[in-house]
């Protein structure tokens, strides 16, 4: 197996920038600013670079909506956002290795003919924001970002954008509306952000970990870099483990390693030998499994879809055999009603309905019913509102359900204190 | 109002953006930074400053959780209940700094010198339970590490 990391190598300072370009940083983009912006695009598709932001979609396939020729400024937008629970790996790229994101960032921009990038990042990351400042005063400094960059005429500047405490920023077109000056409102698509992105120009969104993945591709080449872990989604991928293991933190290791290698050999297992009940594989949105399940599963998109759930930020919680559960669970729907930004009636009122119901349970004063009509109303928010964070909030309920049933079943009241709806007084019913 | 440092500070900002609204938010952080929160006066202001309508600054000030629309502590502690921190134990934590500060979430205390919140997952979960005090994150807490830093906090 492929053990050498590239994203986070265990190199001392390699956060400053004379010991990134000692280790041959910067070389990658001096290769790309030789090659036609076409030939790079072209290198990404094939190595099969996937997102890292959650949705995996194709990164060179998405480089390529943007127009070559445009009237219009164009935009790159890098999703440092990261605020999904459970995922931690984007700030480990800003605190050890940020110029590899600050280049991956500059070739993306060379490829795609952008000369503005902003950085988004979520507010509380005060500290991660002076890091990768500092990492691109440098940079501009040492002429990669500004006017004439090496000299070769390539002109771009790089701006860090601070978020103020919303989730739902992170989804491209709210964070787009949240750059703009807005509330992070999403927006119905299509339009496509590479048609219509920020003011109406074209703009393409990537995730810090997808562009940190872009150098390593250009110096290595893509033949070599496909050949790294799951042949569908290849590279390695920054794995955050947190929960119930005895070394929680962030794993840089391939695509598709075994789930129970990362959580026992490298996460060092769960506290006590105890068995495992549940984990959720991929940040709080993604389908949860069950501790009997685990054998086997390697994580890789392919693989976790093929077990009805997602690689989603790679982010895996981990909850032994002791753990309510049902409270994990309403606590995570309680922070999808209290990030819901409320645009669309069924993700804002059905989230609030779910953690009413969920409450209930976890109080023991669930009826039988209350069990379908919890699915009925996760199944009536998925896929019926702007963004997918509707859809984040009905997953881990729908699987949830389907998993942990008998969870419901022993906490169900067995006299329900629910009464049968009475109008109030002042509806009047009229007889016809 | 802002000082004359900050004031140029929003100035060069301009430079970043092809529209003035898209300062907003740029512009409400060098305000809560200055001030430690935003007040209705300020949101007076920052229209004026970007020439847009006050409901346009109050609708952003109030859809982002971390501009604080009262005025917060000298120690503004936000504990983080989110499934990671759930799972090593942040209930504990947060009895603990209520308990000792004889607040609940969204108080503050007295003198000014404490206020608490509860506030959803900030991106350590690989080190939970954790709580963030003003700009700076404390990780992998326990009851005695929250002791010794409210001492710390009480003295200073
Ligand atoms: C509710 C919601 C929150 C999201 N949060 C993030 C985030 O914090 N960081 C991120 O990179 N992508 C996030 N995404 C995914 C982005 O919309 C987008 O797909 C991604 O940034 C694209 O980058 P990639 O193609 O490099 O993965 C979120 C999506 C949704 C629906
Ligand atoms: S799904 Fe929820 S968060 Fe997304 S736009 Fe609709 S209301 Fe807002
Ligand atoms: S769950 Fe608390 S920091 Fe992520």
């Amino acid at each position: 197996m492929h053990t050498e990391k590239l994203i986070l190598p265990d190199i001392p300072n390699l956060h400053r920038i004379d010991i990134y370009e000692e280790q041959g940083g910067y070389q990658a983009l001096r290769k790309a600013l030789g090659m036609k912006p076409d030939e790079i695009i072209d290198e990404v598709k094939k190595s099969n670079l996937r997102g890292r932001g959650g949705a995996c979609f194709p990164t060179g396939f998405k480089w390529t909506f943007m127009p070559k020729q445009s009237t219009k400024s164009k935009y790159l937008c890098a999703n440092g956002d990261e605020s999904e629970p459970g995922t931690f790996k984007d700030r480990a790229i800003f605190e050890f290795n940020p110029h590899l994101f600050i280049e991956g960032a500059l070739i993306a921009a060379y490829a795609m003919g952008i000369q503005t990038i902003y950085v988004y990042i979520r507010g509380e990351y005060a500290k991660w924001i002076q890091l990768l400042q500092k990492a691109i005063d440098d940079a501009y400094a040492k002429n990669f970002i500004g006017k004439n960059v090496l000299n070769t005429g390539f002109c771009v500047e790089m701006y860090i954008h601070r978020g103020a405490g919303a989730y739902i920023c992170g989804e491209e077109s709210a964070l787009m509306n949240s750059i703009e000056g807005d509330r992070g409102y999403p927006r119905i698509k299509p339009p496509f952000p590479a048609q219509y992105g920020l003011w109406g120009c074209p703009t393409t969104i990537n995730n810090i970990e997808t562009l940190a993945n872009v150098p390593i591709i250009l110096s290595k080449g893509w033949e070599w870099y496909s050949k790294i872990g799951a042949p569908k989604q290849p590279g390695t991928l920054l794995y955050g483990i947190s929960g119930h293991v005895n070394k929680p933190g962030v794993y840089e290791l391939p695509t598709g390693v075994l789930l129970t290698d990362l959580i026992t050999t490298y996460a060092g297992g769960v506290p006590g030998n105890k068995k495992i009940k549940a984990i959720i594989p991929g940040g709080s949105s993604t389908m949860w499994l069950r501790g009997d399940e685990l054998e086997g599963v390697k994580m890789d998109a392919e693989s976790l879809k093929a077990v009805g759930t997602s690689i989603g930020t790679g982010g895996v919680i981990v909850m032994d055999e002791d753990t309510d559960i049902m409270k994990v669970l309403t606590r995570i729907t309680h922070f999808y009603h209290h990030e819901s930004c409320g645009q669309c009636t069924p993700c804002r009122e059905g989230c609030g309905w779910m953690e009413k119901i969920l409450n209930r349970f976890v109080q023991g004063e669930g009826a039988l019913e209350d069990i379908d009509l919890l699915l009925d109303v996760a199944d009536n928010i998925e896929g019926n509102t702007i963004c997918a964070l509707g859809d984040a909030a009905a997953w881990p309920v729908q699987s949830f359900i389907r998993k942990f049933r008998d969870e419901f079943e022993r906490r169900v009241k067995k006299t329900p204190t629910i009464k049968k709806y009475i109008p109030p007084p002042h509806l009047v019913t009229i007889e016809v | 109002m802002l000082s004359e440092v900050n004031l140029k500070k929003f100035e060069d900002l301009k430079k970043r953006y092809p529209t003035t609204k898209a300062l907003t938010l740029p512009l409400l952080w060098l305000i809560q930074e200055q001030d430690g929160w935003i007040s209705q006066d300020s949101m007076k202001y920052a229209a004026e400053l970007l020439q847009m309508p006050l409901s346009h600054v109050y609708g952003v000030v109030t859809f982002y959780t971390m501009f604080n629309t009262n005025p917060v502590g000298k120690y503004h502690i936000q504990i983080c209940t989110n499934v990671s921190c759930q799972l090593r134990g942040s209930a504990e934590i947060v009895d603990q700094v209520c308990n000792r500060l004889h607040l609940k979430f969204g108080e503050m205390a007295k003198d000014n010198r404490f206020s608490i919140n509860e506030v959803e997952c900030l991106g350590s979960c690989g080190t939970a339970p954790m709580m963030q005090v003003n700009d700076d994150y404390y990780e992998d807490l326990t009851v005695e590490k929250v002791n010794h830093l409210l001492d710390k906090f009480s003295k200073k």
